[in-house]
């Protein structure tokens, strides 16, 4: 049985963590050949080609894959479909933007977010922001399967498979790329981050988020906020932890003036060790935490801050 | 240009979600339920668009249960000229999957032919985030998903679209799919003397053998579970105290 998985391809780079956590996932189900596709793709190739458990690497490289455009990577996809079983991904948003084209083009259902595979056809997946675990079987002839990155290992390094280039399917040319606007940071990956210090609406204002990064940084953490901290300009999108953000599972997760809606709970609740400081004593966060500090925040951060550094 | 919006009825985002005992599904006997909050948003965009004289009608169309009509008159009360209801299914539990469900869309969109289409990204029941773009594959048109800004300049749209790394821009040929992400708007409350007016709106209602489509789910549910709880922990009681039970647990 052949599986056919679409690497994380950024600007020409393989995101490695999130794609070798699908890896993990895939190589249940099968012989997995992983498609690295960008305007240029060679060198995430390469790097595919070193992870356990990918079988073979195809490399598509053209104008049109440039900025993962969701009508030729799946034009792309759907003309590679005819031999593999299953059609893999890491649920990224770029696979989100893909996969459900791919699977309505091939007349399938889409099995979004799988956290857990039972076997070829049966596979589990969070519905309502997690607060259930649905066990669904397909009884479509291929799957079309996004993983959720962040309940499955990352698979180890040291694979060599075969890397062969293949050509781009025709641009459907409907539509085209203008602009990305992506903030630079030294700071870890936040899906792949061991520790994530994350800000709610309790911090109150953009300017005293920078103690939240302060903190971070002692860690030597990602820095993530909830839905509110956003929807306030406190923190930009890309921070965003929750059933509509990022799913995140590190180590340590410090959640600061959270309270800890449902939607925010979906997103870090697999975290190893939780520790909550919020002034409010009843919020549902400390539920869910290790460790909760009631406290203000606004003390508690610059002294915990100063204590780690 | 008509602007079709896709609403869909779900549990009340408030509601704490509860699993059947006998693990047949998640309980929705009497639990508030309401519009997708994305939908909402959809909805509101709509209206500007109409508001601003890009949009001459805005039309809101449901897919589900005979009870997906109060959903469309609050799109209605919101502001929506007129609605569809596609009754799909009798039973609550039923979910009817995105790919059903587009190819209603695709149907009703032949025979509206709107300009665009504006929806949720996900609804926050099956948190699939996939409708828009199966329809948008179906119609062979093309996609902006995850919308945080949505600009109408005559053949095109600048669509910029909330991603793992940050924004990005593209730019969409129209007729296009947009599913809108939380950003793009605040949606307003619908007034009384609206929701009464609302009551007056055109709302037609159909069935999905109309349209010739077959609903038979592609995914078989076989369980439903509680997750795993996790076990609770601890109140510290000061800030030395918290960095030593994490010295302690090895975190730091």
């Amino acid at each position: 049985m052949a599986v056919l998985l679409l690497a994380e391809v950024t600007d020409g780079e393989l995101n490695v963590d999130a794609t070798s956590k699908a890896v993990t996932a895939a190589a249940k189900l099968g012989d997995v050949t992983a498609l690295c596709c960008g305007a240029s793709a060679a060198a995430a190739g390469e790097a595919a080609a070193k992870i356990k458990g990918i079988t073979k690497v195809l490399v598509a490289e053209d104008a049109s894959l440039g900025h993962r455009l969701a009508e030729p990577t799946a034009a792309l996809i759907v003309g590679l479909a005819g031999d593999y079983e299953h059609i893999v991904a890491p649920a990224t948003t770029d696979a989100k933007n893909v996969l459900p084209r791919v699977a309505a083009l091939l007349d399938v259902m889409v099995i979004s977010d799988v956290s857990g595979i039972i076997d070829g056809d049966t596979f589990e997946r969070p519905i309502y922001a997690g607060n259930a675990i649905q066990t669904v079987k397909s009884t479509d002839g291929k799957k079309v399967v996004s993983i959720r990155t962040s309940t499955f290992d990352a698979a180890e390094d040291g694979g060599s498979a075969s890397v062969e280039t293949i050509s781009a399917a025709a641009d459907p040319a409907l539509s085209e790329w203008v602009e990305d606007k992506v903030a630079a940071s030294d700071r870890p990956d936040l899906t792949s981050a061991g520790v994530v210090v994350s800000g709610g609406r309790g911090v109150g204002s953009k300017d005293d988020f920078a103690m939240i990064e302060a903190l971070a940084d002692a860690l030597g953490a990602a820095v993530g906020a909830s839905r509110a901290a956003v929807d306030s300009g406190y923190a930009p999108n890309d921070w965003q932890v929750g059933q509509t953000g990022k799913v995140v599972a590190p180590d340590l997760y410090v959640a600061v003036g959270i309270s800890g809606a449902i939607q925010h709970l979906a997103g870090m609740k697999d975290s190893k060790i939780i520790v909550a400081i919020n002034k409010d004593e009843e919020a549902p966060i400390f539920q869910v935490a290790d460790y909760g500090l009631v406290a203000d925040l606004f003390d508690a951060v610059p002294e915990l801050t100063k204590k780690l550094s | 240009m008509k602007v079709l919006v896709p609403v869909k009825r779900v549990i009340d985002y408030n509601v704490k979600v509860r699993v059947k005992a006998d693990g047949s599904g998640v309980d929705l006997a009497n639990v508030k339920m309401s519009m997708n909050p994305f939908d909402e948003i959809a909805v509101e965009q709509a209206i500007r668009l109409k508001e601003a004289g890009k949009a001459d009608e805005v039309i809101a169309v449901s897919i589900g249960v005979k009870q997906a009509q109060e959903t469309l008159r609050t799109a209605l009360a919101m502001g929506a000229d007129r609605a569809i209801l596609v009754v799909a299914s009798e039973d609550v539990n039923t979910d009817i999957e995105p790919l059903a469900v587009a190819k209603i869309l695709k149907a009703i969109v032949d025979e509206e032919q709107p300009g665009l289409v504006l929806a949720g990204k996900q609804a926050i029941d099956n948190d699939m985030n996939a409708t828009g773009q199966m329809l948008s594959a179906l119609l062979g048109w093309s996609q902006g998903t995850f919308a945080s800004g949505l600009d109408i300049e005559g053949d095109h749209a600048l669509v910029t679209r909330e991603v793992d790394g940050g924004l990005q821009t593209i730019k969409v040929k129209m007729p296009s799919i947009v599913t809108v992400d939380l950003r793009l708007n605040e949606p307003r409350y619908a007034s009384l003397p609206n929701i009464m007016k609302a009551k007056k709106k055109p709302l037609d209602e159909k069935t999905a053998a109309d349209y010739g489509v077959d609903v038979t789910p592609r995914l078989t549910v076989t369980g439903t579970a509680e997750p795993e709880a996790r076990k609770a922990g601890e109140i510290v009681g000061s800030v030395d105290e918290l960095v030593s039970k994490l010295k302690e647990a090895g975190a730091v």
